[in-house]
């Protein structure tokens, strides 16, 4: 905690008080309490007044899933977002869409990380992790952030598009404006005429990359090409909102996420030195480590549903139109369905049983593809490096949608050969 | 006894004794079965124990939430089902259980 930075004592306060929509309870890690105290006192919370208007908290885990199971009643149109889309700038993405229109999006797309084309990136992927770990310094401290978590990330996004090389950064730059509107990051962030000028930027460039890979000839191996490919997806670019909103949706989907699970785990793996322990001893305990990775960092701490009608849940009445934000960070420490879960525990029983990726018909479609990089991560880090050490204060992000790391000081030392 | 065949993709076989009150889901991780992935561990909000199922006789038709799920998968078919959804019954017909290309 930084001088200057007041963390609230949320114990004595009053429950309509809690304020759930600043993001510095992640940026200074305070939000345990708060959410441990609303699963304990009031599982459905209202909160009248936020940046963002008002909006609901659903914070247990049984609550969210049955939320999740009923798109009738709990819609994902017009945003998955906490704040409302410009009413002139709807991008057409299947994350904020309803069934039927829901499916036959996601349908369309689904096969560019089927785990079919995933075989054919998981060496490519091998190759760039290898160069990047290879790469780090030797016995003095570097950003992870930095050095491993971006440049990693950026660089498998640029490979999976086929994406200028020189211009990768953009990927990331663009990914991160995105989701960093000024309501939700304390102010920090981008207003929303800045974050709609990149987003042009965005579709202008991938437009271009379109028509010049359009009939090339070469075999579809990059996500533009498998799009160009497929009956179903082979004109979207005539549509330039529903293009956008699916390049959108693989970038934001395969950037903050990915990145911030592979800082979480240096960060884990230093707090739960046994765990380190275990995993050295056993490294087949790594596509299960992934999991509880992902499950203890959460990288998307939340999504929005918008009520279709009046309901009732848990007692509370909750009216036609109103935002309803499913809470996933805080489903993945209820103590109700998941046994000790403030442990990072790589072995756990049900270890996949977990809310990061959402449940129901949006549960996240790159989950193979994160898990195969993060995979990957560790089987490369912990075949080279002896110690990895956080060796400072880590970091972290100032946003209510994005649970991250911005820097993570490490030390690394390699094994001597 | 209801006998249970599962085909993996590949082709290769195996079968197994069906317990009353287990799922097909359950069934395969009980024996190791590889190819049903299970990760919400049997709620039918995941979609990752997908299969493709032969029986001489009537299943329970799967419900709305089964449905959705099955919605999403662009290889579905007539006999698409959650392994997750059916659970064996006293005196149900022996069952084959055919595994698609990938879980996801």
């Amino acid at each position: 905690m930084p001088m200057g930075a007041s963390v609230p004592d949320y114990r004595g306060m009053p429950l309509e008080d809690l304020d759930v929509s600043d993001p510095r309870m992640f940026q200074y890690d305070y939000w345990h309490q708060l959410f441990a105290r609303l699963r304990e006192e009031c599982p459905i919370h209202y909160q009248p007044d936020s940046p963002a208007g008002p909006f609901w908290s659903v914070t247990r885990y049984e609550d969210i899933v049955a939320i999740e199971r009923d798109t009738e009643t709990f819609s994902s149109e017009p945003s998955i977002a906490i704040i409302d889309p410009e009413p002139d700038m709807i991008l057409k993405m299947f994350i904020a869409m309803d069934p039927p229109e829901h499916d036959d999006q996601r349908r369309a797309v689904h096969h560019v990380v089927a785990p079919r084309n995933l075989q054919e990136f998981e060496a490519l992927i091998r190759e760039r992790t290898t160069e990047v770990l290879d790469s780090l310094p030797e016995n003095e401290p570097f950003d992870w952030v930095k050095l491993v978590s971006r440049d990693l990330t950026t660089k498998m996004l640029a490979t999976l598009f086929d994406f200028p090389w020189e211009e990768r950064n953009k990927l990331t730059e663009w990914s991160d404006m995105f989701t960093s509107d000024v309501r939700i990051t304390a102010g920090e962030g981008y207003t929303r005429e800045v974050i709609i000028q990149h987003i042009t930027a965005c579709l202008q460039r991938f437009t271009e990359l379109w028509h010049e890979r359009k009939g090339d000839g070469k075999e579809a191996f990059d996500l533009i090409r498998l799009l160009q490919a497929d009956p179903n997806t082979e004109n979207m670019v005539d549509d330039p909102l529903t293009y956008m909103g699916n390049i959108m949706l693989l970038i934001v989907g395969g950037n903050d996420t990915t990145r911030n699970s592979m800082s979480g785990g240096v960060v884990f793996l230093n707090q739960f030195p046994d765990e380190m322990a275990k995993v050295r001893q056993n490294p087949d305990l790594i596509p299960s480590m992934v999991s509880e990775i992902i499950r203890y960092q959460t990288p998307l701490p939340h999504m929005r549903r918008t009520t279709t009608r009046d309901v009732e849940l848990n007692g509370r009445k909750i009216a036609k139109g109103e935002k309803v934000v499913l809470w996933f960070v805080s489903g993945n420490y209820d103590d109700a369905v998941i046994e000790r879960p403030n442990d990072f525990w790589i072995d756990r029983p049900s270890v996949r049983n977990h809310l990061s990726f959402g449940a129901g018909i949006h549960r996240c479609m790159g989950n193979r593809l994160a898990e195969m990089q993060l995979r990957i991560l560790w089987e490369e880090a912990l075949q080279r490096f002896e110690t990895i050490e956080v060796v400072g204060e880590p970091k972290r992000t100032c946003n209510l949608f994005i649970r991250g790391f911005t820097e993570l000081p490490v030390k690394v030392t390699r094994f001597q050969s | 006894m209801t006998l249970i065949t599962f085909i993996q993709h590949d082709g290769s076989e195996r079968m197994v004794d069906g317990d009353v009150g287990l799922s097909l889901m359950e069934t395969a991780l009980k024996h190791d079965v590889p190819g049903i992935d299970a990760d919400c561990g049997g709620g039918a909000i995941c979609g990752t124990c997908h299969c493709f199922v032969e029986v001489s006789g009537d299943l329970p038709a799967p419900d709305s939430q089964e449905t959705a799920m099955l919605g999403l998968r662009p290889d579905r078919a007539e006999n698409s089902r959650l392994a997750c959804q059916i659970v064996v019954s006293e005196g149900m017909a022996d069952i084959t259980v055919r595994l698609p290309e990938f879980q996801m």
